[in-house]
């Protein structure tokens, strides 16, 4: 494997991880309200979520990219900060990716929200558990199936996408260049070898994280 | 006394109450789904808030809206028990018992031996609340909200998720429960029988209003109830177990009289709740030798009133000593009989529900 596979492979799991950490700080907030407002502004906010589900992730990578630029609000902030803007900086990457995997994490820690329903918090709140310490003590390990299959998800995905990276992050080998990118690289060079090690590397790589999300939904019965 | 009064509006549903309810005992809140018992006790317990409300338990105010206090629910010193298990079931019987204790400034344990034996749980303390049956669920959830030493106990419909068969190994330890426990207990149910069973005061609720609050046999007698409550109408009685007949029966004896009824393993001087269903009552005007009803008692019409069912009437009997009894019968026999107020009668009372 060439050296410069392995620092896309490297390049990757820092992404994904750091990603995945960031999205589940991120997202549970969001899933807690989510799952439990009443306003009429739950509508439009699931919908914001849900976006970057059906959306070309280009026009995702666009939008960033003109928001993070010199040019555009964000830039102008972080340059005025002395951060410099984010495009092509793993910074960069790391703000587009949480964007761009959020659905996948929200929605099924949302949904074990849910399914929960308001029962068990009634009951912590009976026994003096104020909705802090029942948020902590009951909700969040309630939710635990649910928490599981969104770092997994958010993992999965981060590490698989291609459009919004390549339109924020560029293609800057050991930087910004991640797995996917370098397959493509391999692949317009035609060193179609190369391109086996990595890309047959993702099928078993992505084959071995969905057994162990389906594997464990069978083993563990969660009602208990 | 414990003040509760609620005056609350959902779509299509509200709540009036205004109660004075005693401050020990068990107060049942009795009616038909959808005539906001649930809701009431929800109230009290802090889960739902009425606009306008106010609560006072033991003097303390957990909620006065004029003066704009709610307590929420982990600030109120309750204790809560569902209709469905509501165990957590991340945690094992001893640590879900621990979680109130704790947090309930019950540091020391007290009382954890104790209830563990009221309920019968000690077996069970380091099973997963997945392996046990509907009733030990239960029963552990009862405990684990004694465990918070609680200064008012909710109870909301435990029994109704229950079989028949769960629902008869449950039952005494709630009955032990209220001869053993000193604070109040609000018991929400629709099924007569476990309210006749367990409580000590009756409040019926009807399209969210109070129709009827008071000392459960009296309330239980009372013939002036809307007629939704007359089809289950009968009156509960207390008697003493005053002899064992070697024919097979058992010779209980109240004020207003005694009945036989089928031989229980109760030893001499027990006290026993009965309860005789209104439709369980038949009326003669002269006590006949030749019939084969075992149990008859000489009474007096008080009133006669119209029920639900269609060409029935419930008639309201006192006895010697101003017991209560309820008897259902047709308009037909009233007529035939003349049975109208003062009017002497015998009451035949073709069978006796006992309740323990």
């Amino acid at each position: 494997m060439e050296a410069s596979s392995l620092s896309a492979i490297w390049l990757t799991l820092k992404l994904a991880s750091l990603v995945t950490v960031l999205l589940l700080l991120v997202g549970t907030p969001i899933a807690w309200w989510l799952s439990r407002t009443r306003s009429r502004w739950k509508g439009p906010v699931g919908a914001v979520v849900a976006l970057p589900l059906v959306l070309p992730p280009t026009v995702l990578g666009f939008y960033l990219l003109l928001l993070m630029g010199p040019h555009g609000p964000v830039g102008k902030i972080t340059q005025a900060l002395g951060w410099g803007v984010l495009p092509f900086s793993f910074t960069g990457l790391v703000i587009a990716s949480v964007f761009y995997s959020l659905p996948f994490v929200v929605q099924p820690i949302q949904n074990a929200f849910e399914a929960m329903g308001e029962r068990p918090l009634e009951v912590a709140a009976s026994l003096r558990a104020s909705p802090w310490d029942a948020f902590f003590t009951i909700a969040l390990p309630l939710a635990r199936p649910g928490f599981v299959t969104a770092a997994i998800l958010g993992f999965a995905h981060t590490i698989g996408e291609f459009g919004v990276v390549l339109m924020i992050g560029g293609n800057i080998p050991g930087k910004t260049q991640v797995l996917s990118v370098r397959i493509y690289d391999y692949v317009e060079a035609m060193e179609y070898g190369q391109a086996h090690i990595l890309a047959g590397g993702m099928v078993i790589f992505s084959f071995l994280v969905l057994l162990a999300l389906y594997g464990s939904r069978n083993r563990r019965g969660w009602s208990r | 006394m414990i003040e509760a009064n609620f005056h609350l509006d959902y779509s299509g549903f509200s709540l009036n109450v205004e109660l004075h309810l005693p401050e020990k005992g068990v107060t049942a809140l009795f009616g038909h789904s959808g005539s906001g018992k649930t809701t009431l006790l929800r109230c009290v317990a802090g889960l739902d808030r009425a606009p306008k409300g106010r609560l006072v338990v033991a003097g303390d105010i957990w909620q006065d809206e004029a003066q704009g206090i709610f307590l929420p629910t982990h600030k109120r010193p309750l204790g809560l028990v569902f209709q469905e298990a509501s165990l957590f079931p991340h945690l094992s019987v001893r640590k879900n018992l621990e979680y109130g204790m704790r947090r309930s400034g019950n540091k020391t344990g007290e009382g954890f031996d104790a209830s563990i034996a009221l309920l019968g749980i000690g077996p069970l303390l380091d099973r997963a609340p997945d392996s046990l049956s509907g009733g030990e669920r239960q029963r552990v959830a009862v405990a684990r909200a004694l465990l918070t030493r609680p200064r008012l106990l909710l109870m909301d419909e435990p029994l109704a998720a229950l079989d028949l068969k769960r629902k008869q190994e449950i039952l005494p330890y709630l009955e032990k429960l209220r001869e053993e426990l000193d604070i109040p207990v609000f018991y929400v149910s629709h099924a007569p029988d476990e309210v006749a069973r367990l409580a000590d005061h009756l409040v019926l609720l009807e399209n969210g209003q109070v129709v009827a609050s008071g000392p459960l046999m009296e309330t239980l007698a009372r013939a002036d109830l809307p007629p939704a409550f007359t089809d289950d109408a009968g009156i509960v009685l207390e008697a003493t177990v005053t002899a064992h007949d070697p024919d097979g029966l058992t010779r209980l004896e109240f004020p207003g009289g005694h009945l036989y009824v089928s031989y229980r393993d109760k030893p001499l001087g027990s006290r026993l709740r009965c309860r005789i269903h209104a439709s369980d009552v038949s009326l003669a005007l002269t006590a006949h030798g030749d019939s084969s009803i075992l149990n008859t008692l000489p009474a007096t019409v008080q009133t006669v009133v119209a029920t639900d069912t269609p060409g029935h009437v419930l008639a309201q009997l006192a006895l010697h000593d101003g017991t209560l009894l309820l008897a259902r019968i047709t308009e037909r026999s009233r007529l035939a009989l003349g049975i109208t107020p003062g009017v002497a009668v015998v009451a035949q009372v073709k069978s006796v529900a006992l309740l323990a």
